[in-house]
């Protein structure tokens, strides 16, 4: 398997304030990562570094291409699609309407249309409500429509901040299937910031651990689970 | 996580936070302001000495905008219609009533001071865009009002009315201190702008103002912690149309007269333009966006005649490119430096 | 009645004015979601520039196209130069950026053209319209003018991929970076196309109101009432309104005794706001879900 994302000696900076400090890590094809960490610990802030929504230095290569000079946008269109904490959705905006706007980047009306209706089939409860405000939908509903507008780009990599995040755990574990089988069939590769450790490394094949920004620990999703002191510190037994 | 159905279609109109101790200056650089303020009368002449009058009446009215929004975060282009009121109430009045002019100063304040507050109720359903809107109207409304012929007896119509100028104390010529009208009434003006000035301040240091404050960052958080958003919201817009209104009145006095096309949407628009160079919430500042409004449009004159509209856009424009925040972030920029100097 | 039926007509013919100028509210609305208050200046040096590419002999639907290419750049340039590097200043800043921006077109359009009144020629000619004496062939020219405009705006923000993305620019700028759209021109264009619109209104308000530098003062803050009125983020709101508006100042001046040409203005925004109170987001404006 080839290397999707490398990132090298990454240090991100909020205002005076440095939240990185030189993170290095990688993604393989068609992988599923988790990166696990405390509240602060510069989840997020990696994930905002990548689309260069944030002031960062260091290299951050995606199949080859340096991300560093790229606008936000145009990271996108290498496809990287982000979902970022809080769902980012078009709240005054229709359901469908968002699901367009992940295709904006693309011209293959069909297809679109086509993804549209496969978006319907893996969330059918987006499907009841397309014609309805996006802001007027429930948390669970918001984070289904922020993966399918995600889904929407054909995205080589999707980095997900938090989906579990205010979810019922009934839903967040539908959502967590969904990821999977996305995972599996669409070959997306998935970066995924969790605190709901316990699930993320079930689902995941490998996983980071990081603290006060910077990684502490990697290994197979199984290795990291079995850590005495991952174990105690984020699956709390 | 609960959801609100918010009749908002804006942002609040301050994005960025003024943390409270901000919004004053240290006793150092209040001090020398002062003393600056002081003296300067004493060497100029009599027509700059008028000029520094209408400067710190202009920052009163600052003062009073930087008050609704920079503290409660309420947007008005309604303030020249609270200087009319102001100031029609001063000349009234003294014109009619043979009142005393200091007299006529809180009369005026107390009077606009219940006009803002009732023209606060109203408001208080609308925001951003919406109160702009509202307050533009109350703008446009007032000199048409005043040159209503019902009021004409009063009020002078479309004629305005003419206002003594005060003398200076017997007093202070029986001293053998021969001061002008002009600078007797710079000082009187100084007097009362140091007055509102301590007040405002300490308003915003109070638990009024951090009410407001924190209505102005976030209505729906204040209301959940027990504040009275009503009342606040309501209480800042008399507090503001107040100090404004004994702007007016000392401006008719400095003046020496009162007509509706004074009182424009231009002084409204003027004031504005004033609160955003001094930097929105930022008390002192008033007196360096007053002085935009006093000096620059003489400088563009200057500049060229024809084209001063063009000057004075330009000039503006320089400024909001410079300091996007006005006087303030100069303030907190030498502030800094100082601060660096002296660990070094 | 008849007084009734015809101060109503009078005032839609009025009102087509305030329509077309809220279309270019509107319009500046949803790309930048503010308002902008050198609109109706922008409007009048495009309006001068048709006037003198007539003078210079070009026919009328030339120095029209010519006048909307013009503003639609124009209005781009100002963004770039102007708000662009503002970008991340304070709100209000911009506020004073758009009064200043008023400021100088407003005293360069004086210099250039001074400011006596000039006639601007209308394609639809002044003769009465149907027999009436209330409205002339231009007034209902531009009541069609408008209405097309009204559809093509629709059209463009409901089926267009841009005019999409120029919604979603507008709303949530950050989101819309992460589906790859760039905000920045998204802005761009929505300035170059309220001045375009802009420019039509001012094309079709000169015959009427007569070409000078000061034309506009009026104009826009009837096009502002409009469009709030109607919701500002609706176009068919914006229309709605702009006619709603003209019928009540009609009337107001009509039939409430010793209302002067004055006090039209304040009255009508009197009621404008009444109207804003019981429905603070307008006629045909959404209530937008906050969360906290």
């Amino acid at each position: 398997m080839t290397t999707l994302l490398n990132v090298r000696d990454l240090r991100a900076y909020y205002g005076q304030v440095q939240a990185l400090h030189g993170l290095e890590f990688e993604l393989r094809e068609g992988s599923m990562t988790t990166l696990l960490g405390a509240n602060g610990a510069g989840k997020t802030t990696t994930l905002r570094a990548i689309c260069n929504m944030i002031r960062s230095t260091g290299s951050i290569e995606f199949e080859g291409n340096k991300l560093g000079s790229r606008t936000t946008e145009n990271i996108v269109r290498l496809g990287i699609a982000h979902v970022p904490q809080g769902r980012g959705t078009f709240t005054t905006l229709t359901v469908e309407e968002n699901l367009q706007l992940g295709a904006i980047t693309r011209k293959d009306k069909a297809a679109i249309a086509s993804d549209i209706e496969r978006m319907y089939d893996h969330f059918p409860v987006l499907k009841q409500r397309y014609l309805q405000q996006a802001g007027t939908l429930s948390g669970g509903e918001q984070q289904m429509l922020a993966v399918a507008r995600a889904l929407m780009l054909r995205p080589r990599l999707m980095l997900l901040d938090e989906p579990s995040f205010g979810l019922a755990p009934l839903i967040v574990r539908d959502l967590f299937k969904i990821l999977g089988k996305i995972n599996r069939e669409d070959k997306v590769t998935i970066l995924v910031v969790e605190q709901n450790a316990q699930l993320a490394l079930e689902l995941a094949d490998k996983a980071y651990v990081i603290e006060t920004g910077r990684i502490v620990m990697s290994g197979t999703a199984d290795e990291i689970a079995n850590n005495e002191d991952v174990r105690k510190s984020y699956l709390g037994y | 996580m609960s959801t609100v159905q918010e009749v908002v279609t804006e942002a609040p109109v301050i994005e960025d936070a003024i943390p409270k101790k901000a919004m004053a200056l240290g006793p150092v650089a209040s001090l020398v302001i002062l003393a600056l303020l002081i003296a300067t009368p004493l060497f100029v002449k009599n027509f700059i000495i008028f000029q520094m009058t209408m400067w710190l009446i202009y920052a009163i009215a600052v003062l009073a905008l930087n008050i609704l929004t920079g503290a409660s975060g309420q947007f008005s282009l309604g303030q020249s219609a609270f200087y009319a009121l102001g100031a029609y109430t001063s000349a009234i009045l003294m014109e009619h009533g043979d009142i005393n002019y200091v007299l006529t100063l809180p009369v005026a304040g107390l009077i606009c001071f219940i006009a803002g507050f009732l023209f606060g109720l109203p408001a208080l359903r609308l925001s951003g865009i919406y109160l702009a809107l509202a307050t533009f109207a109350l703008a446009t409304a007032m000199p048409q009002l005043l040159k209503l012929g019902v009021f004409e007896h009063w009020t002078g119509g479309v004629q305005g009315l003419v206002v003594t100028k005060p003398d200076a104390p017997a007093i202070l010529a029986s001293l053998g201190l021969k001061v002008s009208q002009d600078m007797w009434l710079y000082y009187f003006t100084l007097a009362v702008s140091i007055l509102i000035y301590i007040f405002s301040v300490n308003l915003l240091r109070s638990r009024s103002g951090r009410a407001m404050m924190a209505i102005r960052d976030n209505e729906i958080a204040a209301s959940a912690m027990g504040v009275d958003v009503s009342l606040y919201k309501t209480l800042a817009f008399g507090v503001s149309a107040g100090i404004t209104g004994v702007a007016g009145g000392l401006g008719a006095i400095a003046v020496q007269f009162v007509a509706p096309d004074g009182y424009t949407i231009q002084l409204a628009v003027a004031l504005f333009l004033g609160m955003v160079v001094g930097g929105v919430g930022w008390l002192p500042g008033s007196l360096a966006g007053a002085a935009f409004i006093v000096f620059v449009p003489n400088i563009a004159e200057s500049v060229s005649k024809g084209l001063s509209g063009a000057v004075f856009g330009v000039i503006l424009i320089l400024i909001i490119f410079l300091v996007p925040h006005g006087a303030r972030q100069i303030a907190y920029g030498a502030q800094g430096l100082i601060g660096k100097l002296r660990r070094n | 009645m008849e007084l009734f039926t015809n101060q109503v007509l009078a005032g839609i013919a009025t009102g087509a004015i305030y329509a077309c100028m809220a279309l270019a509210v509107v319009m500046i609305y949803q790309a930048i979601d503010h308002l902008n208050f050198a609109q109706g200046e922008m409007a009048m040096f495009s309006t001068f520039v048709a006037w003198q590419l007539m003078q210079w002999g070009l026919p009328y639907w030339v120095a029209f196209v010519l006048t909307l290419i013009f503003s639609f750049i124009g209005g781009i340039v100002i963004e770039r130069l102007l708000f662009k590097p503002l970008a991340k200043a304070p709100v209000l800043t911009h506020v004073a950026g758009f009064i200043a921006l008023f400021a100088i077109i407003n005293s360069v359009a004086g210099l250039l053209w001074d400011f006596t009144i000039k006639q601007f020629p209308s394609p639809f000619g002044s003769s009465p319209f149907l027999g009436s004496q209330l409205i002339s062939t231009h007034q209902a020219g531009m009541i069609f003018v408008t209405l097309i405009l009204l559809v093509l705006l629709f059209a463009f923000f409901r089926y267009t991929r841009v005019g999409l993305a120029m919604r979603a620019a507008a709303s949530m700028p950050e989101s819309a970076r992460l589906v790859g759209i760039n905000t920045g021109w998204m802005i761009a264009l929505g300035w170059g196309m309220a001045a375009a619109i802009g420019s039509i209104a001012g094309m079709l308000i000169a015959p009427v109101v007569f070409l000078e530098p000061n034309m506009m003062g009026g104009v826009l803050i009837y096009g502002f009432a409009a469009a709030v009125v109607g919701g500002l983020s609706s176009p068919l709101g914006a229309v709605v309104g702009g006619f709603l508006v003209g019928i009540f100042e009609n009337l107001v001046g009509t039939y409430i005794p010793g209302v002067g040409n004055e006090l039209k203005l304040p009255i009508a925004l009197a009621l404008i706001i009444t109207v804003l109170v019981v429905k603070p987001n307008g006629l045909f404006g959404r209530a937008i879900v906050k969360r906290v």
